[in-house]
């Protein structure tokens, strides 16, 4: 059996197809990402009147209560909601630090005025820790709050979460809300 | 509340899966004109014979099953290589935005082990320590080539098993080629754009510093081309994310939809192969039973994944926290998406994860675990998991064979002392390589080290480690510390041995089985098609893959399930 031949034809074989999946296949996707979706491509992010970018669609945002809805608690490294270390608190169902964890946010939102039952997600932290939705329920449980802080009233704020539910046809069941957009909305709609 | 609603959720599995059957069958077809060369157009095949003549080979020279595992070993070797060096000198390279430092040297071993493996087991974090010439040149390079290398294998064993009288199972080279330009490269190009249209992120900005908003401060978001390395991580089960959160993080899988066509991705060659092998052999029946057999045993477990989740943390303490487990999840996906992901990932040798797997309740946490090591047969990595499938039905032949006192035979080949010990070689080396490496790393301080979560869970985490690694499919519970030299070091080889010596046992096995006569099937032959033998494999399967690791299941996520739900 011989070795070098075969050598040879790896080396050049690699060689092309490296080329191919490694240069030209991203970079094809990248022209036609930049021609078709480039507001996609580029993290569909949101900008203010100035032009200035206040974030994304797609990332969460650490916003805090009673003037704004809280989003999930997220439990990536340094802050929570770094978008440059994304991850989840990887801990485990019988680990206890997970119930001190969620004790401890179950008490930050009864300071706020908020009480259970509590839906699952408003206080676990996410996979991602970026998570940028947040069930309807969990939304809803905050409505007498965010209405209350802000003067408004507590239908027209229950009425934005509705309208402000992401129309996606596959949640049956667990209708959900993107927190960054029902927090815009709430200032577009009334003095914060 | 209403946390999902699974008269919907059972209506979307069934439909999903029956998609999933379709495109496999069509799919299927399609990877047997590809691989038996009857895909001629002339343009196509014109570009073919040149590029051949150029790296100074041709379809007709056809390599015996030492050949072929040889061929392929070299190419393994190269690619390892390159990728060895993209790692340790990426601080040095361009598109380096983040102005990120090269690998050290055993971080840049077990990821390359881990990559040209198929494994895409990641002691680093995506977006903080790899940059993009890693991610595009590197990564998503040997996202394609160990992807193409699985399917080659299957190939290989599907023509050893259908052919008579030669020693030949094909061309290396080739079939590398063909799975590369004609599966891989458009499926990828047209996924691609699917899920950039979705919201997922293509581009080489450095992060992005965003204003903030309403008292939330300001934000850096990572950035990258992930859309042309998402699109090929599932589709050749690599399962190797671009960030840290893989398939959880909102630029990786920002929709439920991306969600299902991610899933749709991940099982689609695995799934097209059985099919493949039935056109292959002329008994398209013999196809058809095998995936017979995937199925049940896919539905089996989503069916007990979706259970468990479902009914949430058996925790007494957090009662008043009903319904569904959402630590590790995202809300986006629903419970049926994260269910039918996490499944489908580890059915199958792609790795990636949609929710963190460490966070699952005990007994879904069980699911992923059990069915890598199972040896991923349930569909079945991009072509490896095939292969332990073709090694379970020999095993299974044999063991029937036996009781009914009839010489083994399998597709009218008989099979005998060789093709046994290779096909057990192939089933038996990842489990022993998953027990002897998790018996070191709870006795010895740098394997206990790594465990995050204590208990049972903390058996768990180190279970599947090694599981993962041996059975390449990399998906982890994340907890652990992976990054530490222990795993490290002893990961690169558990990946190497699990990737390779299965492979060449079966290309063995394959070698043998093409050199053999056919037998006209008679009254006695043992027929491989009917309902009865599907049964049966599942039972072989089931008796092997279960009662080897039952003992670690039983003092991992079972005995972590009764603690919890006693109130210990």
């Amino acid at each position: 059996m011989t070795w070098q031949r075969p050598l040879r034809t790896a080396i050049l074989l690699f060689c092309i197809l490296f080329f191919i999946t490694g240069i030209v296949y991203p970079l094809f996707v990248t022209c036609v990402a930049e021609l078709a979706f480039p507001s996609q491509a580029h993290g569909s992010l949101v900008r203010n009147g100035s032009g200035a970018v206040m974030g994304s669609e797609l990332i969460g945002l650490p916003f805090t209560g009673p003037h704004y809805f809280e989003g999930r608690p997220s439990s990536t490294p340094g802050s929570p909601y770094n978008a440059t270390r994304s991850g989840g608190s990887n801990l485990g169902p019988s680990n206890p630090a997970l119930l001190v964890k969620v004790k401890e946010r179950i008490r930050h939102l009864e300071t706020l005025g908020i009480s259970g039952p509590w839906p699952g997600d408003l206080v676990t932290s996410s996979g991602s820790g970026l998570d940028p939705h947040l069930t309807i329920d969990a939304a809803l449980l905050q409505v007498p709050v965010v209405a209350h802080a802000r003067g408004m009233d507590e239908d027209a704020v229950m009425a934005l979460v509705y309208q402000n539910a992401v129309p996606d046809p596959l949640s049956q069941g667990h209708p959900y809300v993107n927190v960054f957009a029902l927090n815009r909305a709430l200032d577009e709609h009334g003095v914060p | 509340m209403p946390a999902a609603n699974p008269v919907f959720d059972v209506t979307l599995f069934i439909l999903f899966l029956i998609i999933v059957t379709g495109a496999a069958v069509l799919a299927g077809r399609y990877l047997a004109a590809v691989f038996s060369g009857s895909l001629t157009w002339a343009p196509f095949s014109r570009i073919e014979h040149a590029l051949f003549r150029l790296v100074g080979t041709s379809p007709e020279q056809e390599e015996s099953w030492q050949g072929y595992a040889r061929d392929l070993l070299i190419f393994n070797a190269l690619g390892f290589l390159i990728l060895f060096l993209i790692l340790l000198l990426q601080g040095i390279l361009p598109l380096n935005p983040q102005q990120v430092p090269g690998f050290s040297l055993i971080d840049a071993l077990n990821i390359a082990v881990s990559f040209v493996t198929n494994t895409n087991w990641q002691v680093y974090s995506g977006e903080a320590s790899a940059n993009y010439f890693t991610q595009v040149l590197g990564l998503t390079v040997q996202n394609f080539l160990s992807a193409a290398t699985g399917i080659c294998v299957a190939i290989a064993v599907m023509r050893g098993h259908t052919r008579k009288m030669t020693d030949r199972i094909g061309n290396f080279w080739v079939d590398m080629t063909r799975a590369v330009l004609y599966v891989l490269l458009p499926l990828a190009c047209i996924a691609a754009l699917i899920l950039l249209s979705q919201g997922v992120i293509q581009n080489f900005d450095p992060s992005l510093k965003t204003t903030g908003y309403g008292g939330t401060g300001s934000q850096t978001i990572a950035m990258g081309p992930v859309a042309s390395q998402e699109a090929i991580k599932e589709l050749g089960t690599n399962g190797g994310g671009f960030f840290n959160a893989n398939s959880a993080h909102p630029y990786e899988n920002p929709t439920s939809f991306s969600n299902l066509f991610e899933i749709f991705l991940i099982l689609l060659i695995p799934a097209a192969l059985p099919f493949t092998f039935g056109i292959i052999s002329g008994q398209k029946r013999q196809g058809w039973a095998l995936y017979a057999v995937m199925m049940m045993l896919f539905v089996a477990s989503l069916g007990t994944m979706y259970a468990s989740e479902l009914s949430g943390n058996p925790s007494r303490a957090l009662q008043d926290v009903p319904g569904v487990s959402m630590e590790g999840k995202e809300v986006r996906f629903g419970l049926s998406g994260t269910a039918l992901f996490s499944t489908s990932t580890t059915a199958t040798a792609c790795g990636a994860v949609n929710a963190m797997h460490d966070s699952l309740t005990p007994l879904g946490g069980l699911v992923p675990m059990f069915l890598i090591l199972l040896g991923e047969v349930v569909f079945g990595g991009v072509g490896s998991g095939f292969a332990t499938m073709i090694a379970f039905v020999i095993v299974a032949v044999f063991i029937a064979g036996l009781m009914i006192g009839r010489t083994p035979e399998y597709l009218a080949k008989k099979v005998e002392i060789f093709e046994m010990k290779m096909a057990l070689i192939a089933i038996l080396i990842p489990g022993i390589l998953v027990l002897v490496f998790v018996g070191i790393g709870v006795v010895i301080e740098g394997g206990l080290l790594g465990i995050f979560n204590p208990g049972p869970h903390g058996l768990s985490e180190i279970v599947y480690a090694f599981a993962s690694m041996a059975n390449n499919n990399g998906s982890a519970f994340a907890g652990l510390n992976a990054a530490l030299p222990f795993y490290t070091l002893s990961g690169a080889v558990v990946m190497v041995i699990g990737r390779y010596v299965p492979a060449i046992a079966m290309l063995a096995l394959a070698g043998t089985m093409a050199r053999k006569k056919t037998i006209p099937p008679g009254p006695g032959t043992l027929p491989t098609a009917s309902p009865s033998f599907v049964l049966w494999l599942i039972a072989v399967i089931l008796i092997i893959g279960a009662l080897t690791f039952f003992p670690l299941f039983a003092m991992g996520p079972i005995a972590e399930h009764f603690a919890l739900a006693g109130g210990l």
